[in-house]
C-alpha cells in the first residue's frame, strides 16, 4: 500500500552549515524551561507552585480549556521560577533539575490490547498528547474527537531540518510502537510518509499507509502530503505527530516513562562543526551553543529558519523542537543592495538576482528583511511556491479582510502557517504571510470551532 | 563608506520619532533606502527572507525600458530633422535634438508625480512606494513629443491623484496609471493628441510636415509609405517610446528573463492580436482590414502596451489563468476598435483600459472554479458518510 507523492511547486534553500551525521552527549543543563507558548492556543493552569519538587513527567500545568491536557516536566528537580508577564501571562515554568533524573513510574503496556479509551487515557495522563496536533488550526487535539486520518511525516524538507531517518535509526521499535498506539485513535488510517529518493529505514514498519514524497520543500510538511492524500474539508478533523513524538510515545508504552530526550541537530552557518546532540527538552541554550558558535551577533532559532521561533542566549530549547539554527543578525546596512543583480551573497528565488544562475550554491543568509513592508504589486510569486491547490494571495486577503465565509470557501481548513513560510520568505512585499495566516485560524476557532 | 552612514544618520535625527519633523520621515526615508537597504530585521514569520523587493523589481522595469527610450529619443530628432532638407543627419545631432526635447518631459514627470506620492505618504504616514518609478518613465513614453509640458503636468497629477491615490496608492489601483495619464491627455486635449503635426517635434517651425501615424492614415484611406522593417525598426511617427518594435522585444527580453514581468499575458496578447487580424484580413473590406496582420503586430502602440503596460500586475487579471485571458482580450479588442473605430485608431489605450476593468471579473471566475471544486469535494465526502 504505497502511494507516492510528488511536488513540483516550492523551494529548496541550500544553506551552510549542515549538521553531519554524528551524536554528542550536551552537559546537563541546571535549569530547564517549559514554555506555554510551545503550545499554540493553550491558556496554562498551574497545579505546582514555585519550591514545589517534581519528577520527570510529572504534571506541571494542564490546559485551561481542556482540562484532560496536562503538560508535564521533561527532568526531575524543584520549580524554581513561574515566570510571568504583562497581565500574568505565564511565560516559562523553570526547573532547577537534580542532578539526575527520577521518573514517574507508569505501568508498561502493550497499545495492542487495549481499547482506544485507555490509550487515550494514558497519553492524557502521561503528558503526551500535546504530541499530537490537530488540523485545520494546527493546535493540540481535542481529546474528544475521533480524526478521519493521523498522519506523520518523516521526512523533513525544511532547510538544514534534523534529518529523520538519521535521528530514530537506534529507535524504530519505539517509533512502531507509538504508531501502533496511534492507530487505536483513528476511525481511519494512520498515512506515514516517507523520503521518495534511497532506501528509507521506515519502509518496513506496520499498521501504515506508506508514502513515498519527492519534490522540493514543502513536500516533506505534513499539511502538503495531507492535501495529496485526504484532503480536510470542513467539519472534518485529522492529526498529525511528528516522528520523535510518535518515538517518545512508543518509549512510554515499552518503558513506562515520560523520556524527553531528543536527537536535536544544532545547525547554521554561524556554528563550528554542525552536527547532532541528545539533549532534553526545555534544556538551556547555552549548555547546547557553548563554544560552538563563531560570532557575537547571532540569532539562535528553536527550530528551522523558515517556522522556528527566536530564543535569547540565556533561553530555553523549545518543547518541541529537534532543530536549532543559529544564523548572523542582519542589523547592518546594505549599499545600493535592491540593485538588480547585485549583492550575489544574498539569495534570491527570482531571477532579479544571479542565485537561479547557480543552482549548487550555498547560502549563509541573516535575518535582515532586504527591503521593507510594502503594498502586494507582484502576482504570481506566491503560487510559485505553493504546492497546495488553493490560492495564496486571494486567501491571504481574505484573512486580512477577516472574511470567514471567504476564507472557509478559499481552503482555510486546508492550511497551516508552516505551509506559507515560503511565502514569506520570497513575497517582494514583505508580507507576513504565516502570522497573517495564523491569526485567521485563531478567528476560525473562536467564530467557528 | 562609514563616514556615509553616520553622515546620514545625523541628518535623519531631527527626522525620528519624538523628533521635530517627525511627519516628514517618509520622504527621507525614501531617499535613505534609495542608497541603503534599511538595517530591518525579522520580527514575525521566517527568520531570513529573499533578496528581492519592490524597489529592484521596479528598477528592473525602468531598465527594461531604457533601450526604447533611448531609441525613443533618437526617433525624436530623426523625425524632426527628415522633414528638413539638408539637414545634419548624424547620430549626435539627431540625439541631442530628442534629447533637448524628452528630458524636459521625463523630468516635469517625475517632478509632479513623485511630488504627489511623497505628499500622500506624509499624509498618510505611510512609506514611499516605489511604484511611480516606473509610471513616471512610461508617462511620457507615450506622449507625442511636442504636448506642452503644463499638459504633461496635468496628466500626471489627473493619473496618480484620481487614478492612484483615490483608490489608496500603489498596489490599490483599477487603472494602470500610465495609461490614464494618456487617456486624460486624449480626451482633454485632442488636438494635442492625434493629427498629422504633433508626432514631430518643433513642426510649427518646419514648412509643409507631413508626420501623420500609419494608423492614422490608414484611417483616413490613405497609402502607407513605410515598409514592415521601418515599423519594426521604429523609423516611423509616433509617441516617444512607442515606435521600434526592435528595442521593445530587449525591454519583454529582460521582463520575461527576471520574471518581472507575465510572458503569459504578452504571449496571449500577441496571439490574440494575430488572430484577430488575420480574421480581419480574410474578410478584408476596408484598408485597415487589409492591414497586414504582422504589420498590425508592428505598428503603433501594440507592442509598447503589451510588454510594458499590459504586464502591470497590479491592474492586470492576478491568477494565472485569469491572465492568459486577459492577454488574449487585450489582443482581440486592440485590434477590434483600430478597425472599427477610425476616431481613435490607437486601439491598445482604450483595450488595455477596457481590460483592466474586466480583470478583477476575469480573476473572479478562475478563483470560483477552485471553490467550486472544494464544494463539490465537501459534498462527496457528506454522502459518503451518510451512505
Amino acid at each position: 500500500m504505497s502511494k507516492d507523492i510528488r511536488i513540483k511547486k516550492g523551494l529548496d534553500l541550500k544553506l551552510k552549515g549542515e549538521a553531519a551525521h554524528k551524536v554528542a552527549q550536551v552537559t546537563r543543563s541546571k535549569v530547564y524551561a517549559v514554555k506555554p507558548s510551545d503550545f499554540h492556543g493553550v491558556t496554562p493552569k498551574m497545579v505546582v507552585k514555585e519550591g514545589d519538587n517534581v519528577k520527570a513527567g510529572e504534571v506541571i500545568f494542564f490546559s485551561k480549556s481542556d482540562e484532560k491536557v496536562k503538560f508535564v516536566a521533561p527532568v526531575s528537580g524543584k520549580i524554581q521560577e513561574i515566570k510571568r508577564g504583562e497581565k500574568r501571562v505565564i511565560l516559562e515554568i523553570l526547573i532547577a533539575a537534580d542532578s539526575q533524573d527520577v521518573f514517574v513510574e507508569h505501568s508498561k503496556k502493550n497499545p495492542n490490547d487495549l481499547s482506544t479509551e485507555e490509550v487515550k487515557a494514558h497519553l492524557l495522563a502521561s503528558g503526551c498528547w500535546p504530541f499530537i496536533n490537530q488540523r485545520p488550526y494546527d493546535v493540540i487535539a481535542n481529546s474528544a474527537d475521533t480524526p478521519k486520518a493521523i498522519f506523520i511525516s518523516a521526512y523533513a524538507t525544511a532547510p538544514l531540518a534534523a534529518d529523520v531517518e538519521f535521528v530514530l535509526e537506534n529507535k524504530l521499535e519505539a517509533f512502531q510502537v507509538g504508531i501502533d498506539a496511534l492507530a487505536k485513535l483513528t476511525s481511519g488510517k494512520v498515512h506515514l510518509s516517507v523520503k521518495g529518493k534511497g532506501k528509507s529505514i521506515f519502509k518496513d514498519v506496520k499498521g501504515v499507509s506508506l508514502h513515498q514524497v519527492y519534490g522540493p520543500h514543502p513536500a516533506g510538511n505534513v499539511g502538503v502530503q495531507i492535501a495529496k492524500i485526504s484532503p480536510i474539508n470542513a467539519g472534518e478533523r485529522v492529526w498529525t505527530v511528528t516522528p520523535q513524538d510518535v518515538a517518545i510515545i512508543g518509549e512510554l508504552f515499552l518503558t513506562g516513562k515520560f523520556n524527553a530526550t531528543r536527537t536535536v541537530a544544532l545547525v547554521g552557518s554561524e556554528v563550528k562543526d554542525a552536527q547532532y546532540y541528545n539533549v532534553i527538552s526545555g534544556a538551556a541554550i547555552a549548555d547546547l551553543v557553548a563554544g560552538k558558535i563563531e560570532s557575537d551577533n547571532v540569532r539562535v532559532i528553536s527550530g528551522d529558519v523558515l517556522t522556528g521561533a527566536k530564543v535569547k542566549m540565556d533561553g530555553n530549547l523549545g518543547f518541541l523542537s529537534n532543530t536549532v539554527t543559529v544564523i548572523p543578525e542582519g542589523n547592518v546596512y546594505r549599499m545600493f543592495g535592491w540593485m538588480p543583480f547585485a549583492s550575489p551573497s544574498v539569495h534570491s528565488a527570482s531571477r532579479t538576482g544571479l542565485s537561479w544562475l547557480m543552482p549548487g550554491k550555498k547560502y549563509a543568509p541573516n535575518t535582515n528583511l532586504n527591503g521593507e513592508e510594502r503594498a502586494l504589486v507582484v502576482t504570481g510569486e506566491m503560487e510559485a511556491v505553493m504546492p497546495l491547490d488553493i490560492f495564496p494571495m486571494q486567501l491571504l486577503k481574505a484573512c486580512l479582510a477577516s472574511d470567514i465565509d471567504k476564507m472557509e470557501s478559499l481552503g482555510i481548513y486546508e492550511v497551516a502557517p508552516e505551509d506559507f513560510a515560503l511565502i514569506d520568505y520570497t513575497n517582494t512585499s514583505k508580507l507576513e504571510a504565516q502570522q497573517i495566516i495564523r491569526e485567521a485560524l485563531d478567528l476560525m476557532i473562536k467564530e467557528v470551532g | 563608506m562609514k563616514f556615509l552612514r553616520d553622515k546620514i544618520d545625523q541628518i535623519k535625527k531631527p527626522f525620528e520619532k519624538g523628533q521635530k519633523f517627525e511627519k516628514f520621515a517618509p520622504a527621507i526615508n525614501a531617499l535613505d533606502t534609495f542608497l541603503y537597504v534599511p538595517n530591518h530585521t525579522t520580527k514575525h514569520g521566517a527568520h531570513i527572507r529573499d533578496a528581492v523587493d519592490l524597489k529592484r523589481t521596479m528598477i528592473t522595469v525602468v531598465l527594461a525600458l531604457i533601450p526604447a527610450l533611448i531609441f525613443g529619443i533618437y526617433n525624436a530628432g530623426y523625425q524632426h530633422f527628415i522633414q528638413i532638407e539638408g539637414s545634419d543627419m548624424s547620430f549626435a545631432n539627431l540625439f541631442f535634438h530628442g534629447l533637448w526635447k524628452v528630458l524636459p518631459m521625463i523630468i516635469v514627470s517625475y517632478a509632479v508625480g513623485l511630488g504627489i506620492e511623497f505628499a500622500f505618504a506624509i499624509f498618510r504616514g505611510h512609506e514611499v512606494n516605489e511604484g511611480y518609478l516606473v509610471s513616471g518613465l512610461l508617462i511620457p513614453m507615450v506622449m507625442p513629443v511636442d504636448l506642452p509640458l503644463w499638459m504633461l503636468a496635468i496628466s500626471v497629477a489627473f493619473a496618480v491623484v484620481i487614478g492612484k491615490e483615490a483608490f489608496g496608492g500603489t498596489g490599490m489601483n483599477i487603472f494602470n496609471p500610465a495609461l490614464l495619464a494618456r487617456a486624460f491627455a486624449f480626451f482633454a486635449y485632442p488636438t494635442f493628441m492625434s493629427g498629422d503635426k504633433i508626432w514631430v517635434s518643433d513642426a510649427t517651425t518646419i514648412d509643409g510636415v507631413s508626420g501623420e501615424t500609419i494608423l492614422g492614415s490608414l484611417a483616413q484611406g490613405k497609402e502607407v509609405a513605410y515598409s514592415t522593417m521601418d515599423m519594426f525598426l521604429g523609423f516611423i511617427p509616433g509617441s516617444i517610446g512607442e515606435t521600434s518594435v526592435l528595442a521593445i522585444l530587449i525591454g519583454a527580453f529582460i521582463l520575461i528573463a527576471t520574471g518581472v514581468g507575465s510572458w503569459k499575458i504578452m504571449v496571449s496578447g500577441v496571439i490574440g492580436a494575430a488572430l484577430t487580424a488575420m480574421m480581419f484580413n480574410a474578410v478584408g473590406l476596408t484598408a485597415l482590414m487589409n492591414f497586414d496582420w504582422i504589420n498590425h503586430l508592428v505598428v503603433g502602440g501594440f507592442a509598447f502596451g503589451i510588454v510594458f503596460m499590459a504586464t502591470d500586475p497590479v491592474s492586470a487579471a492576478q491568477t494565472d489563468k485569469g491572465k492568459i485571458i486577459y492577454g488574449l482580450l487585450i489582443g482581440f479588442f486592440s485590434i477590434l476598435i483600430r478597425v472599427f473605430n477610425p476616431a481613435y485608431p490607437e486601439g491598445v489605450m482604450l483595450a488595455i483600459l477596457l481590460m483592466n476593468t474586466l480583470a478583477p471579473t476575469i480573476d473572479y471566475f478562475v478563483v470560483n472554479g477552485n471553490i467550486a471544486k472544494r464544494k463539490k469535494r465537501l459534498a462527496k465526502s457528506k454522502q459518503l458518510k451518510s451512505a
